[in-house]
This record gives C-alpha cells, sequence and structure tokens, in this order.
C-alpha cells in the first residue's frame, strides 16, 4: 500500500481504512498530513468560517470517588478539602456569563458519593430557569448517577431531559479502550459504556461532542480503536456535534514523570483525526492546553472552531496550565489567519 | 503537494525555489501576504531541506547582561533603564567573572553578552570583561556586543570602528550577536528609536567586522509598526551585505513583545506571524546558512514546529535570559538540553550539539 495512494484517496473524499491511517501516523510527514487534513476541512466548510462559542464551565464539585490518575482537579471525599457548589452560587455564575454574552453553560463534575439523583435533576431544572442553555454531565456522571439511583442509563437521561437538559459534553472518553482505562482510570466507566450513554443520548434527540485524551500511556493502534469507535457509532446515530483532541497535561497527577505531548505531535493527531473521522463536521482546536500561537495553527491542520471563551476552567487550570483569551482576541486570531470568526450556539448553529 | 501550491497561489515561486532562484521583493511580498501558512512553509521547508537537511542546531550557552542602564531608551524595549531608575543594575568585572565561574561545571561553550549604551563606563570596562570572562574559562567562545555597542565603544575610545574591534578581540572578542538591527526603515527607527544606530551604520558595522574576520547574526524586530515592504527592504539589505562579506552565520526573527514597553497597547505577535518570519526568511535569505527559531519569544511550541518551516536552529539551553522577559515573556528562562533534543526528535530532524560557528559538536541519533 502506498502513501500516495491514500492521500488521494482522502483528497477524493473516500473514507481512510484502519490500515491506511496506520500508514499515514507512522509514514506521512507534517505537510502531507496538513494539506489532506486542511483539503477535507475546506471542503466541509467552504464558507471560511471559524466558529466559537461563549461559555463558562462550571465543575459543581471536585470531590470524585474515580481517583483518575491522569487527573489534577479531583479531591477524594475522605479529603475533606473538596466542594459542592451551592445553587446561588450556581446562578452567581450563571448571571455573571449572561453578562459577558454568554449562552451557555459547560457544567461537568466530579463523581460525588452522596448525591441522589433527584439531586442533579433539581439542580437542572434550578439552572434552566434563568434560560441557559445547559450542556452538561459527561458519560462517566450520567453512569454514576445510575449506579448510584439503581435507575438504566436510559432513565437517567430521560429524567435529566425532562429536567431540562440541553446536551450532553463529551468528557470522560479519555482513550476509549479498555486497557488504557484499566490502567488509569479503573472506577470510570468503560469504553463499551461511555458509547452507551451517548448513543442512548442520540437516540433521545440530544446532540452531544466527543473528546479524546491523548499522549499518556496508549498505544497508536489505541487512539485508532478510539477513533474507530465514534466513527462507528457516528455512522448510526449522526448525533455526535464536533470532536475535541486534546493532549494529556501531567502537571500535578499520578502521572507527572509523563512528558508532554509536543506541538508538532498535536497538531499531527489533530489531522488525523480530521482525515479519520470524515462524519464528523466540526473538529475543535483546544487553546486551553495549547495556547493561542499553536490553536491559531491548528486551524490550517484540520480544525474549523475555536472551541470556547472559557470564562471559567478549572481542570486543565489544575494542572499547571493556565491560557487566557477573551472573545475580543480570539477573534483577532482567527481573523488573521485568514478566516471570518463566528459566533456559534452548542449546536453550531450561528448566533 | 504541487496542486495545493498552485491552489494557493504560490505556484510560480514554487518554480523558482525548485530552481533555486533568488526571490524578488515582490515574491516576499506575496508569501508575507499569503493566508496560506502551510503552502509558504512547505516552500521554506524544501529550502531548509536542501541547506540543511534533517540537521537541527542548538548551543550550550550562557546568557549575560552586564548593565541594563542605556541612553537610547527605545519605544520597544522593556529592558533599558535611565541610570538612576529603581530598577538600573550595572555588574562589575568581578560579579561577571563571578556568573561565569558558578556554570563552569557545564558544557558551555558560548557566552552571549549584551548591554544597553551606557553613558560612563570606560572602554578598559569592556576590554576587562572579555579578558576577565577568558581567565575564568579560557576556552569560551564569547559573542559579545551588538553594533549598536561596537559603534558606542569606537566612539569611547576614539579609533575607527576596525581598529576598535582589533582592540577587542585582541581582549577575547570571538564574534557579534545580530542584535540592535530592529527594522532598518529610518521612518520606524524614527519613530521607535530615533537614538540608536541607523541601519545604514548597523549594516557597516556588520561588515566591517567579517572583514576583520568576525563572524555575526543578524535580526530582525517584526511585529511592532513596521509595514510588510519595511520588513522585506530590512530582508533585502541584510542579503545584500551578505553577498559582499558571507560573515552573516543565522538570521533571528525576533518577535516584539509589548509588555512594560513603550508600545505596550499593540497585541502579541501571533503563531501564524512567527512561521511566516521563519518561512519568508528561509526563503529570501537565501545566502544565509541559518536560521534560528529563538524559543526564549515564540515558546518552545512554536520554535518545535518552526523547524518544518525553514528553522534549523533551536538557539540553546539559555539561562537567566533577562531582556525578553522583562517584556513579558511567559516562556521559561532555561530548557534543558534533554527537552531541546527530544522536540527536535519528535519534529523529525537530527539534534545537533554545535559551537558558535556551526562545528558539530555531538550529534544525537
Amino acid at each position: 500500500m502506498q502513501l500516495e495512494r491514500v492521500i488521494e484517496k482522502g483528497v477524493a473524499g473516500e473514507r481512510i481504512d484502519d490500515d491506511e491511517y496506520l500508514l499515514l501516523e507512522r509514514a506521512g510527514d507534517l505537510y502531507q498530513l496538513g494539506f489532506l487534513a486542511d483539503t477535507i476541512r475546506r471542503r466541509k466548510h467552504p464558507d471560511n468560517l471559524v466558529t466559537y462559542v461563549i461559555d463558562r464551565n462550571i465543575n459543581y464539585t471536585d470531590i470524585c470517588i474515580s481517583a483518575c490518575k491522569f487527573c489534577a482537579f479531583f479531591k477524594a471525599p475522605e479529603d475533606g478539602r473538596g466542594y459542592l457548589l451551592s445553587f446561588p452560587e450556581l446562578q452567581a455564575k450563571i448571571e455573571e456569563t449572561k453578562a459577558l454574552g454568554g449562552t451557555q453553560i459547560l457544567l461537568q463534575g466530579g463523581l460525588h458519593p452522596g448525591q441522589p439523583l433527584e439531586y442533579y435533576e433539581e439542580m437542572v431544572r434550578f439552572m434552566k430557569t434563568t434560560g441557559i442553555h445547559v450542556h452538561g454531565f459527561s458519560p462517566p456522571e450520567i453512569c454514576h448517577f445510575g449506579d448510584l439511583s439503581g435507575q438504566p442509563i436510559k432513565e437517567v437521561i430521560r429524567r435529566l431531559i425532562v429536567a431540562g437538559l440541553d446536551s450532553i459534553p463529551g468528557g470522560g472518553a479519555e482513550i476509549l479502550s479498555d486497557r488504557v482505562r484499566q490502567s488509569i482510570a479503573p472506577r470510570k466507566c468503560g469504553a463499551d459504556q461511555w458509547l452507551a450513554v451517548m448513543e442512548e443520548a442520540h437516540h433521545q434527540g440530544l446532540r452531544t461532542s466527543a473528546t479524546m485524551m491523548f499522549g499518556h500511556i496508549e498505544t497508536k493502534e489505541e487512539r485508532l480503536e478510539h477513533l474507530r469507535r465514534l466513527r462507528e457509532l457516528q455512522d448510526e446515530t449522526h448525533g455526535f456535534t464536533a470532536f475535541i483532541p486534546w493532549p494529556f497535561q501531567p502537571g500535578h497527577t499520578v502521572l507527572a514523570d509523563t512528558e508532554k505531548t509536543t506541538a508538532v505531535e498535536y497538531l499531527r493527531m489533530l489531522a488525523l483525526s480530521r482525515i479519520y473521522l470524515d462524519n464528523f463536521d466540526n473538529i475543535q482546536a483546544s487553546w486551553v492546553t495549547q495556547g493561542p500561537k499553536v490553536a491559531q495553527l491548528s486551524l490550517s491542520f484540520g480544525a474549523n472552531d475555536f472551541g470556547s471563551t472559557m470564562i471559567e476552567e478549572n481542570v486543565v487550570a489544575a494542572a499547571g496550565v493556565s491560557f487566557r483569551l477573551s472573545e475580543q482576541e480570539i477573534r483577532q486570531l482567527v481573523a488573521s489567519a485568514g478566516f471570518t470568526p463566528a459566533q456559534r450556539l452548542m449546536d453550531y448553529s450561528l448566533v | 503537494m504541487n496542486t495545493y501550491i498552485q491552489k494557493a497561489g504560490l505556484g510560480k515561486i514554487l518554480e523558482k525555489v525548485d530552481a533555486g532562484e533568488r526571490l524578488s521583493l515582490a515574491d516576499g511580498l506575496q508569501l508575507y501576504q499569503s493566508q496560506d501558512i502551510l503552502a509558504v512553509g512547505y516552500l521554506a521547508n524544501i529550502v531548509r531541506n536542501r541547506q540543511n537537511g534533517d540537521n537541527t542546531y542548538f548551543i550550550f550557552n550562557q546568557h549575560i547582561n552586564y548593565s541594563n542602564i542605556c541612553s537610547n531608551l527605545c519605544k520597544f524595549c522593556a529592558f533599558g533603564r535611565e541610570k538612576n531608575s529603581e530598577l538600573a543594575f550595572e555588574m562589575s568585572v568581578g560579579e561577571v567573572k563571578e556568573k561565569v565561574r558558578a556554570r563552569l561545571a557545564e558544557p558551555i561553550s558560548e557566552i552571549h553578552m549584551v548591554g544597553g549604551i551606557h553613558p560612563d563606563l570606560p572602554f578598559d570596562y569592556y576590554l576587562e570583561l572579555l579578558r576577565g570572562i577568558k581567565e575564568v574559562r579560557p576556552e569560551v567562545h564569547i559573542q559579545a556586543f551588538t553594533c549598536v555597542e561596537i559603534a558606542h565603544l569606537a566612539q569611547l575610545c576614539g579609533k575607527p570602528v576596525a581598529e576598535t574591534l582589533g582592540l577587542l578581540q585582541e581582549a577575547g572578542l570571538d564574534s557579534l550577536p545580530g542584535g540592535g538591527a530592529e527594522v532598518f526603515s529610518p521612518r520606524i527607527r524614527q519613530l521607535t528609536c530615533e537614538k540608536k544606530l541607523s541601519g545604514s551604520d548597523w549594516l557597516e558595522i556588520a561588515k566591517t567586522a567579517h572583514r576583520q574576520g568576525l563572524h555575526s547574526n543578524a535580526t530582525m524586530l517584526y511585529g511592532h509598526i513596521e509595514t510588510l515592504e519595511e520588513r522585506l527592504e530590512h530582508l533585502a539589505a541584510l542579503r545584500e551585505a551578505q553577498d559582499e562579506t558571507n560573515g552573516f552565520l543565522a538570521f533571528i526573527p525576533l518577535a516584539f513583545h509589548p509588555k512594560n514597553t513603550g508600545m505596550s497597547d499593540l497585541a502579541k505577535t501571533t503563531g501564524i506571524d512567527d512561521l511566516k518570519n521563519i518561512a519568508v526568511a528561509r526563503l529570501f535569505l537565501d545566502n544565509f546558512p541559518h536560521i534560528k527559531a529563538y524559543w526564549v519569544m515564540i515558546g518552545p511550541q512554536m520554535a518545535q514546529i518552526a523547524l518544518s518551516f525553514g528553522a534549523d536552529d533551536m538557539d540553546g539551553t539559555v539561562k537567566e535570559e533577562v531582556i525578553t522577559h522583562m517584556a513579558g515573556a511567559e516562556t521559561e528562562q532555561a530548557m534543558g538540553s534533554a527537552t531541546l533534543v527530544r522536540l527536535i526528535k519528535e519534529a523529525g530532524r537530527i539534534p545537533v550539539q554545535r559551537d558558535t560557528l556551526y562545528n558539530v559538536v555531538h550529534v544525537h541519533n
């Protein structure tokens, strides 16, 4: 099999199979991957737009029973220093977000041992009184609510939708391979469960995103496995709005000795994602982990979305990485890269 | 690939690059104006690979700023201070020697030493600095004093530039750094650094140094108020000087850092600005052997990416970098050689530890 032939397939808009992916991964240089990813991205987005959303992360708690090795954010329940935000605190954060032109809240938290499903239903109902879009509860949280309440996933999602949940974020996917999860996040939901939550959410009409956290203990084949499983589910449901890959940030984690993924490796992975995930419309740049300069360049390596203004971000910051960007700065970075910046909502409709 | 380059409107320049033809000012402008950073980078990468293969150079160096007291006080500078400022400093020869002695255990092969235009330090001080460093570390290569400082030193000793350089060489000077070039345009110098040596004098001093057997580097401070045309005139002047003397080792584009300067209202350079300046320089400066991605200014991430956009040098391990950090640089002040080697390898290149004159010290295969 020849690299040139694989590139021609990609340029022609044909699907790349697993062996072809691995060939690109192994033998493609930065320009071959970049040109192909950019060609695909321009075909999917001929309007030359780069979108972003104005929102805020709210982490309602950092108390978590999962203790994943890659996480610098959580506090163990017995630690005593963890927090659980009160509803008035949530409200204040939402009001601030709205005042800054924000349209949604990315609501995620640790796997808190003590709160019943009713508590989260109440939280969503309360938040919805402000009218803001609630993009909340990643699959590990949904699974955790199911475990605590003894309800099946289907019922948990149904009840949260009734309470007002608008969409589900793609967090907690890490690497969708059970070998990897057993080693670094054994108490978190498995790969099949993560996908089952997304499948069920899509069936019940919720849109969701998908993420990948790479650059720790996974192999290149396991990254591919992750992408393959997402592509397969997307073929069935078409419920994913976007794919968001970002490199593991080792600071202050159990895996702190891990060498941090370099910018070149990030750009290669981003481009490979764009090339392989032919049924995903949107690929996000991760300025939160890469900083504004590499994020701007990632618009030439397959990304068409600049993510969020992240009025508040806690999880990456806990690993010692704290870039900040205002909406104005995002717009300037996008414009000076030759694209038109456009504010969007969670479902990628324009504001 | 070629289809992509043609779609980007750069087919003609690709032909020139493939044929090894010199680029015109109009070509340079088209490259700067291109919205396709990948296509521009691809062209620069062709030249980079032709000139340096996969070799990517770095050096073990030590930065010393003997004083920040300066009578020029350029608007883009956050380092220079008036003599009576609380933040002014000035090192004695003994203090400088101590700095060198403190790092004798490290395999440092180059001392990079620059300062401001000090109003009253005598010429002998500078000779003593050089002698003192060589006393403590006789085998080290001293790369010191920008052309701007050299002009000032010639005034101090009352001799022509060539003779002044001769005295400094006798005292231990081995090469000149590339600073003080900024942007050569008289318009820019009038607006940002009117007291500084003119662009044409900077070039004259560099050429004089080359004729004396001293190599030097060249820089350009981009990302403030200069136009693209002014950048290209700057590059063209360097290319012409290099045609005459062939004494420049490397060109180093320097990203303007606005914080704490007289132009702090300007935005920082973007990643695409940084890469474009590397790439256009690689394409335009066909007679420069090396283009350096100075990681202190653009960050290790962008410097790594720049290795595919024309750069073949990552500078060095650098410690105690002061000038850029006073202007708000968020990079580390030192990077271990293991990190440098890893960044270079992950970019698919071969890390080569060099000395100042680009002799190979060690290849990390």
